[in-house]
């Protein structure tokens, strides 16, 4: 195994209001390996965005990083100051955000931005930066890129725009991408385009990827391997297959059989019973015990951690030999 | 029950929980407090009724302030040119003040919702047109439309009508001045709501219009309203001043802070300086205590700025 | 030119007829910058010949990408947007005449997509709820009205004590429960539902399903359901309508479209739904982009796009019509009508056996 390019350990996220801290994120602790896209998903409020978030160093005040550590090819980057880790923003983590007009500046072209980008970050001559930048918008599949590398990100449209933050999010040739909602804004037939966009470039440039997003179809397609949050924790992480067609947390179970199927027409849809709760009234033990179905007494109790499953680690206390109660067969065998 | 209820969601509320953190917008309360109170309860504080002429004599005038070598104990400000104790001239105009700078807000703020309700719900060529009436309004500056008004009025009454009515004169001229900046802001706001989908569900069960915008659009658009109200207090205030600086205001039968200022303004190169800054700053610290809790209320209710 | 399209012909009473419904909205920019410019008027087709009849206690949807004019049928329908043209008409009387009279009005309402903008922030959920209530005296005096609205709320999943609540205090799906406790409230007839689960999570989406379903059954209610999502309009449609460019591009009883879907638009639709069982397959995604409803393509609006286009595609506009072989589905499409299109099967039948798809 290749050292991972990134490594999350224990990260802890916390928002001081005027009634306490309330606690974000906690415990968080994954790793991606090179040219591995790692899908993060979850509900609303889950805490898959502002993962990304603390990962790129863009949490939004009064946020705060308040344990844990983050490392990018073994060095710590949680801990540097604004300055150095913008410069790692664009040169070593490349970031794409579900608006893409909150990342492209209306006041310059598009060439001009990828340019400016590439020149920043590599050394390249003015000829160079821009016939780069060409390319790269042909390779995200701008069409007439040569004659669009001066056009203003207005006359884009929005898919074409999702493509331009691609390309300025990859153009320095960044070793990791954060993608948070990248194709949410879109619609399906366009989405379709920009994940199999995001494949290839990851699959080709060896990038490894984080994948953000509410959209377990897109995850399936696109990512190596899942991690499902619920409640500010991951509650299962695992290999895409397993974690899809075989989920061993009661939360990701919930989670796949509440997806309505498209082959069929069902009388009945499974769903969750109840919501997932507000930072401010996570229950003790394990966040989602007032809403699964086999909790018992320790659920209630003590809060689980990751533990072996067999094909994947799920937050259950089903899957300690310990425990007084074990995972049913559905669960056992998916 | 209810009350202590009440009271404990206000005391629970964010709005509370901002007041207690800023000092600045705790000493602006209690200054204004104690302005408002000073002057609403004038006839009962002050020492001395600077209206009753049987109390007045002219031996006692030009008093410097009690502190000073010739002061007077009995009149802790000083006294004017006519034997009035300054302290209480200050509180009963600052009644006037208040009393006009209120009256007129209120006025503005009805009529500059109402049009600002209107224009942004119902669209079309009366927004245009209400609108365009502000714009030109708005390309004058408010003194100059309360002097324009006041001086129509005065050209058209008879005098002894007009002296009856003046104070109706100046609030009209100043309410009338303020209303296009808050028609501006409830039509912007009513621009947003009215496209949300609330709205559209009592339009789909066949609500009135007038009924959709009172009771559905009006209270998400007040917010705002009460910040521009407050803000536009502290300037309502500074234009009475300044129309009775001018000597076109209040009738000098009921002297405001403004007027007195400009009485006193004759005696300053003569060496009675309290006559005029003590009203000075009487109005200075209430405008200023008003509109500290106005900025304050802005950022409280912005919630971008939370 | 537009077709009038029979629906599947039942016992039922038709609910709702549309025939040829179009809405224009005029982008003209300011007078004054026309006429520097040099420009004339421009309107918008966001809706432009669209037929379709839903019979009483079924549910036809509206699926479609952004900007294909599905939301403003909704609206129009219950008489938000006036018609440019054309006619809608409600349980046999015209929409505008049983607009005009609340007995009418009341067998007619609406549930919203965004929850966070669909309640009056500054109301009580009670009186949010009983709005209607009181609009059409449906319960006089302050005890029945309390009652009904207590009832209302258990009816969706809520316990009557939330009616003291402010929307603030609830979860999107809670809230999308007393949108729908609000919308029950006059006991209508006819629902039209504007993408009621597109802003919920998926696990509470199923849940507001499960009730939509379940009222439809005990209350008889005909819905107008408006989608983007594919999978959600199969769990609840009887009849379905493709949308492009402001027209039906296809329109066919719920199985039969999934089954033997016949518009290439409608089966890029079906390919671009990422695929959950994880085959490995290639998709090959439309290409291109929907062009804007301003200055739509000559002929077929999806001719720039599809794969199947000839000459006619690109002069002559296709008429719904029912294919070959298919009664009961109609197809605006010159290759179906010609007969070039390549057989019809389930979207990917032979790849995605029991695929399931979309999202959270």
């Amino acid at each position: 195994m290749p050292p991972p390019v990134l490594s999350v350990r224990g990260l802890r996220v916390e928002f001081p209001t005027r009634r306490g801290v309330l606690t974000a994120l906690s415990d968080v602790s994954f790793d991606i390996a090179p040219g591995e896209v790692l899908g993060v998903v979850g509900e609303s409020g889950a805490g898959k965005s502002m993962t990304g978030a603390a990962i790129i160093g863009l949490l939004e005040p009064p946020g705060r990083i308040a344990g844990g550590e983050i490392r990018l090819q073994g060095e710590r980057i949680d801990t540097l100051p604004y300055d150095r880790m913008r410069r790692i923003r664009g040169k070593r983590i490349g970031a794409i955000f579900q608006d893409p007009l909150t990342t492209l500046n209306p006041l310059y072209t598009v060439g001009r931005q990828l340019i400016e980008t590439m020149q920043t970050h590599l050394s390249l001559s003015d000829r160079e930066a821009r016939q780069r930048a060409i390319g790269w918008l042909e390779m995200v599949g701008i069409p007439a890129a040569a004659q669009r590398v001066d056009s203003y990100p207005h006359e884009f449209s929005g898919g074409m725009r999702q493509r331009v933050v691609i390309a300025l999010a990859l153009c320095a040739e960044p070793i990791l991408v954060v993608a948070d909602e990248p194709t949410t804004a879109l619609d399906v037939s366009i989405q379709a385009q920009i994940i199999a966009l995001l494949k290839r470039l990851a699959r080709e440039k060896g990038t490894a990827m984080m994948l953000v997003t509410h959209d377990m179809g897109v995850i399936a397609e696109t990512a190596d391997r899942v991690a499902v949050m619920y409640a500010g924790r991951i509650a299962e992480i695992g290999p895409v297959r397993a974690v899809v067609k075989a989920p061993k947390h009661p939360y990701s179970a919930g989670l796949m059989a509440s997806i309505p199927p498209l082959d069929r027409k069902v009388a009945h849809l499974a769903g969750i019973e109840g919501a997932m709760p507000r930072l401010s009234a996570i229950p003790p033990g394990c966040a989602f015990n007032p809403r699964c179905p086999h909790v018992f007494d320790r659920c209630r109790r003590e809060r689980p951690e990751l533990i072996e499953t067999g094909t994947t680690r799920a937050a259950c206390w089903l899957y300690d030999p310990a425990s007084e109660r074990q995972a049913p067969e559905l669960l056992r065998h998916g | 029950m209810a009350i202590a209820a009440a009271l404990s969601r206000a005391l629970d509320s964010d709005l509370w929980w901002s007041f207690r953190r800023s000092p600045v917008t705790m000493l602006s309360a209690l200054v204004a407090l104690v302005c408002i109170l000073g002057a609403a309860l004038a006839p009962w504080l002050a020492p001395h009724d600077p209206f009753d002429l049987a109390t007045l004599n002219l031996g006692d005038a030009f008093k410097p302030p009690a502190w000073s070598a010739e002061g007077d104990a009995l009149y802790p400000l000083g006294t004017d040119d006519q034997g009035r104790d300054m302290l209480s001239a200050i509180m009963y105009g600052a009644r006037v003040s208040l009393l006009v700078g209120i009256s007129a807000v209120v006025f503005s703020t009805v009529v500059g919702v109402a049009v600002g309700l209107l224009a942004g719900y119902l669209g079309g060529w009366a927004d245009g047109l209400l609108m365009r009436i502000a714009d030109i309004q708005l390309t004058f500056p408010s003194i100059l439309i309360a002097l324009l008004v006041d001086g129509v009025v005065r050209a058209a009454l008879p005098r002894e009508l007009h002296d009856r009515i003046a104070l109706f004169v100046v609030i009209f001229a100043i309410g009338i001045s303020a209303w296009p900046q808050f028609a501006r802001t409830v039509r912007g706001s009513t621009l947003v709501e009215r496209n949300k989908e609330y709205v559209l569900a009592a339009r789909v069960i066949g609500i009135s219009q007038l009924r959709i915008m009172l009771t559905h659009v009006l209270p998400n658009v007040v917010g705002p309203v009460l910040v521009i109200a407050t803000l536009g207090l502290s300037s309502a205030i500074i234009t009475e001043a300044t129309l009775s600086f001018l000597g076109v205001g209040v009738p000098p039968t009921q002297p405001s802070l403004g007027t007195l200022i400009r009485i006193g303004n004759d005696f300053l190169f003569s060496g009675e300086w309290w006559i005029t800054i003590f009203p000075g700053a009487a109005l200075i610290a209430m405008v200023l205590s008003v509109n500290l809790l106005g900025d304050w209320l802005r950022d409280a209710l912005n919630p971008r700025l939370r | 030119m537009a077709e009038r399209v029979e629906a599947p012909r039942g016992a039922a009473p038709v609910m709702l007829a549309v025939e040829d419904l179009a809405r224009h909205f005029d982008v003209s920019r300011p007078l004054l910058q026309r006429l520097l410019a040099g420009e004339g008027r421009r309107s918008l087709k966001a809706v432009d010949g669209v037929s379709f009849e839903i019979p009483r206690g079924t549910t036809l949807s509206l699926v479609g990408e952004s900007g294909c004019g599905k939301s403003t049928v909704a609206r129009l329908v219950v008489g938000l947007y006036r018609p440019t043209r054309g006619r809608i008409g409600f349980d046999g009387r015209a929409l505008e005449q049983a607009r005009a009279d609340a007995a009418q009005r009341r067998r007619m309402q609406m549930i919203f997509q965004d929850p966070y903008a669909s309640l009056n922030p500054r109301w009580r959920v009670s009186d949010i709820i009983a709005e209607p209530i009181r609009a059409f005296g449906l319960a006089p005096g302050a005890a029945a009205q309390r009652a009904r609205v207590a009832e209302l709320l258990t009816q969706v999943g809520l316990s009557p004590l939330d009616g003291e609540k402010f929307p603030h205090e609830f979860s999107g799906g809670q809230r999308q429960r007393i949108s729908i406790a609000r919308a029950l409230s006059s006991n209508p007839e006819f629902l039209v539902c504007d993408e009621p689960t597109s802003a919920l999570d998926v696990s509470v989406q199923a849940q507001i399903l499960n009730l939509m379903k379940e009222l439809q059954a005990r209350l008889g209610l005909t819905y107008l359901f408006i989608s983007h999502n594919l999978a959600v309009v199969r769990q609840v449609s009887d009849q379905i309508g493709v949308m492009y460019l402001g027209r039906l591009v296809e329109l066919a009883a719920a199985e039969t479209l999934f089954t033997a879907p016949r518009h290439p638009y409608t089966r890029a639709l079906m390919e671009a739904i990422p695929d959950l069982e994880m085959t490995g397959r290639q998709r090959i995604p439309v290409g291109g982009e929907v062009p804007s409803p301003i200055d739509p393509p000559s002929g077929c609006p999806f001719h720039p796009r599809c794969p199947l286009v000839a000459d006619r595609c690109r002069a002559e506009m296709p008429r719904l019509l029912p294919p070959r072989g298919q009664a009961g589905t109609v197809v605006a499409c010159h290759a179906v009508e010609e007969g070039r299109d390549p057989p019809p099967a389930p979207a990917g039948a032979d790849q995605r056996i029991g695929t399931t798809a979309t999202a959270l």
